[in-house]
């Protein structure tokens, strides 16, 4: 699969190219090539200048943004063009991809619809030639019109479907250059595996040069001919992918490749009695009813599962979204009730009479993904993790109080002085830590951790999870560690339970299931997650 | 879609059915009796008793209540007590004036705020925009009688352009629209200015919205982007407030009614109230209820056509 690079002209240069915004740098004096039927990668954490550069090229930057240097496609710059000539150029010789694929698509038009708008605006096509090439680009992009008519409104498909629906928006015209910004960070392993796929085959088959932007060095591994590595907006490392991973010089890429496979050290786990007992659980969602008069219909979110969590046991739930692993967390939570079943917390029912149980509330905290969402802005941090106190019948007062604050907080690696700030004061990761501190503040027997390091950068994620790891040996902590994210998974959790249509399909201690799922859905998971290869193997990339 | 529909449907019978009891219930606890009120102070009890019996007001509650019911839904609203003619004729002859009146002004609303708010939002925090929030600040604020004042100040009395006041009725459909416009700008104004700030606030977040960036990204000028993704998304909540306010403009344009010297219904309204005309009352309030839960019935019927997320679920 690797091609010769032609090392003629490239298709795009980016020349010293520098950004700024009221004087603060945002790029500086980057410089990538890209030929033809070429993939580069630009690599880096969140807020290193990735997208920035995507968006010059595009011309798409705000208003504000200084722009300085050279971006040149075939030998024409870019920057001295006028507005009305970069419309000409988005959309036909340059397309773009966006992460989120649930957002990118207009809600209240057909998919066919805004693939044939990509080749109205630029054609003049009509509008029958245009929705005829509209199909052919959807069918091109794996969605059939048999399956898949154009008339489908966007909410009718899932997340990769729709993602299917933006390339082909983005390739309709052949454009020679494909931007994808985080093109897969929303999707699924198995869904991530497919779109990376239809990407490297158009690539190939179409020869379109293609700019892979992503945080996530596995993702690119085995697909780009060529990684920039990005930070504050610098290019530090840049080489042809082989060569990167057998020869990394700069330490920040280093770091970030030894973070992306970071296995946090924890404790050897105790035996010790259940502490979480779910058994044979279901759980029904009621479904919109076909006709006025008719039954409710309803969806078996989850099915018959059954687990038991031992003290200061870690256990991993993966599967992919949709499977029920929210509705069983919501369940295990007391948010919920289930139809049939019951779940116990040491031995109390964790949902009694339509509430949940004060009792297990107590004992079980919860830590959510989006460490920005989960915070009311307007409370300092003293009030928002003592929070839990309200679920306490004699919660700490006075200097009582304020020295739980004070041991919750350097308990997470912040300082007491933390207290007196506001959310908006932290980083993605030190929210992360303040959310942390919130569950731990009254010494829960059982922290859930619901897609908890999803969001935050690699780096970032293995502090964390040395973080979680510090606790469990210091606290005797069990954790329940929901994920997407097999990796994570496997590096946290000492066993763990796939889910598939609302079903456990596969349990054990982790790393037997790593090494050898039995089912065939686990199987597939395990091979569609991307991997690192190993540092300095020439067989690398 | 069908079963949107029939469940829409069920919603706005039911609504209705709710509506006439209450209207019914309120109405007959409300103090005064009708017969003692027409008859004055010093009428003989047997006199009003007579009164009442012709009025159907000696049958029991529900029985009213039934009659009532059951003559709107052949066409029959009662006979005005005050009047003596049937409530029908005189509901049909006021609404004659505030239907058109209602649509002039809720057009006039529209024509001037969607174009107000997509400018403003387009321009956001540029001059054009500080200069449509201004204007909306003063719409709001400006009561509209007062407004209406100065219309016929300027209008009517210097310019002599529409006559001040008073109603021609519709044998010259020109001159009866000549004679509705001055009200109906007085109407529309304070609506613009609020229609106006749904608009821009609306369209304001849909162009943060990840989809018009992908617009852009296909090519589309920020207008085409504007014109073709963003103004469907943008209209669903101002869809809502258009549909409030007609229902207020049917009823609510009591002051200026009172202003023009306009016969609509508000006014009919107000002089039954104090007649004591319960059957007035009833039927006239009822009207508008049913007015108002039919808007809204359309208006989610529009929320179908504009959103096509909610034709299969709801």
């Amino acid at each position: 699969m690797k091609r010769t690079t032609t090392e003629t002209q490239p298709l795009l240069e980016i020349d010293t190219l520098s950004a700024s915004i009221h004087s603060k740098t945002l790029l500086d004096q980057i410089s990538i090539q890209i030929s033809a039927g070429e993939i580069v990668a630009l690599t880096g954490e969140s807020g290193s200048g990735k997208s920035m550069t995507a968006l010059a090229v595009m011309g798409l930057l705000p208003n504000q943004v200084d722009v300085d240097g050279g971006i040149r496609m075939d030998g024409q710059d870019l920057l001295t063009l006028s507005e009305t000539e970069m419309c000409d150029i988005r959309g036909r010789d340059i397309g773009m991809v966006f992460q989120e694929p649930m957002t990118a698509l207009n809600p209240v038009r057909t998919i066919g619809d805004q693939v044939a708008e990509t080749i109205r605006v630029h054609t003049k096509a009509s509008r029958s030639d245009a929705l005829a090439r509209a199909a052919e680009v959807l069918t091109r992009v794996g969605l059939p019109q048999d399956r898949f008519p154009l008339g489908r409104y966007p909410h009718e498909l899932s997340g990769g479907q729709r993602q299917r629906v933006v390339i082909a928006m983005a390739i309709a015209l052949r454009p020679r250059l494909l931007i994808a910004d985080e093109p897969t960070t929303a999707l699924d392993v198995t869904t991530q595996a497919q779109i990376l796929d239809l990407l490297r085959d158009l690539s190939q088959t179409e020869g379109m040069a293609v700019m892979m932007i992503t945080h996530d060095l596995a993702v690119v591994s085995d697909m780009a001919d060529k990684i920039a590595v990005m930070k504050s907006g610098e290019i530090v490392e840049q080489a042809p992918t082989r060569q990167l991973f057998a020869n990394m010089t700069h330490p920040y890429t280093r770091d970030l490749f030894e973070a992306s496979r970071h296995q946090a050290n924890m404790p050897d786990p105790i035996k010790a009695p259940a502490l979480l007992q779910v058994q044979s659980v279901s759980c029904d969602y009621p479904l919109p009813r076909p006709h006025p008069f008719a039954k409710r219909p309803a969806f078996r979110a989850v099915r018959d599962v059954s687990f038991e969590l031992q003290e200061g046991e870690r256990v991993g739930l993966v599967g992919e979204s949709g499977c029920g692993k929210s509705t069983l967390t919501r369940a295990i939570l007391g948010l919920s009730e289930t139809t049939t079943g019951t779940i116990l917390f040491d031995g109390t029912p964790v949902f009694s009479h339509g509430h949940p149980n004060p009792d297990v509330q107590r004992q079980v905290q919860v830590v959510f993904q989006d460490p920005y969402g989960s915070f009311n802005p307007r409370h300092r941090v003293r009030r928002l993790i003592t929070e839990p106190f309200h679920l306490l019948p004699n919660p700490p007062t006075g200097a009582a109080r304020d020295s739980a604050i004070a041991k919750a907080l350097s308990d997470v690696g912040l300082s007491p002085e933390d207290a007196d700030k506001f959310p908006h004061a932290f980083s993605g990761g030190q929210r992360q830590r303040l959310a942390i501190a919130r569950a731990l503040i009254i010494r829960p027997k059982l922290i859930v951790f619901d897609e908890a390091v999803s969001a935050l950068d690699v780096r970032v994620r293995a502090q964390i999870l040395d973080l979680m790891a510090g606790l469990c040996r210091q606290y005797g902590l069990a954790y329940l560690f929901i994920s997407h994210d097999l990796s994570v998974v496997r590096s946290i959790t000492d066993r763990v339970l796939v889910m598939q249509r609302g079903e456990i399909v596969e349990q054990g201690a982790t790393e037997q299931i790593f090494q050898s799922p039995t089912h065939t859905y686990t199987q597939s998971l395990i091979a569609a997650a991307p991997q690192l290869p190993e540092l300095g193997d020439p067989n690398a990339a | 879609m069908f079963a949107y529909l029939t469940k829409r449907l069920i919603a706005l019978c039911l609504s209705l059915a709710i509506a006439s009891l209450v209207i019914f219930l309120v109405v007959e606890v409300a103090p005064g009796d009708p017969a003692s009120y027409m008859l004055g102070i010093n009428a003989q009890p047997d006199t009003i008793a007579a009164l009442r019996s012709e009025l159907g007001l000696d049958v029991p509650k529900h029985q009213r209540y039934l009659n009532w019911v059951g003559g709107m839904l052949v066409g029959d609203f009662g006979t005005s007590y005050t009047y003596r003619s049937p409530v029908s004729d005189m509901v049909a002859d006021r609404l004659w004036i505030s239907l058109p009146l209602a649509i002039m002004a809720l057009c006039l609303s529209t024509i001037i705020a969607i174009p107000a708010g997509v400018l403003a939002a387009s321009r956001r925090g540029k001059m054009a925009d500080a200069g449509v929030m201004t204007a909306t600040q003063l719409g709001v604020a400006i009561p509209n009688f007062w407004f209406a004042m100065l219309l016929v100040a300027l209008f009517a009395i210097k310019l002599r352009w529409f006559p001040s006041g008073g109603f021609p009725g519709w044998d010259n459909p020109v001159k009866a629209l000549i004679a509705l416009t001055l009200p109906a700008v007085a109407l529309a104004l304070p609506q613009a200015a609020i229609l106006t700030r749904v608009m821009r606030s609306s369209l304001i977040d849909i162009l943060g919205e990840d989809f018009m960036r992908t617009a852009r990204a296909k090519g589309l000028t920020r207008r085409q982007a504007l014109w073709r993704h963003g103004l469907r998304n943008a209209l669903i909540p101002v869809l809502t407030i258009i549909g409030l306010q007609f229902s207020f403009l049917l009823a609510g344009a009591i002051i200026i009614e009172q202003v023009f010297y306009l016969p609509g219904l508000g006014r009919l309204v107000f002089q039954s109230i104090s007649q004591r005309d319960l059957i007035v009352v009833e039927s006239v309030v009822m009207l508008l209820v049913f007015a108002v839960i039919t808007v809204n019935f359309i208006v989610d019927l529009t929320y179908a056509l504009a959103d096509p997320r909610l034709r299969r679920s709801a």
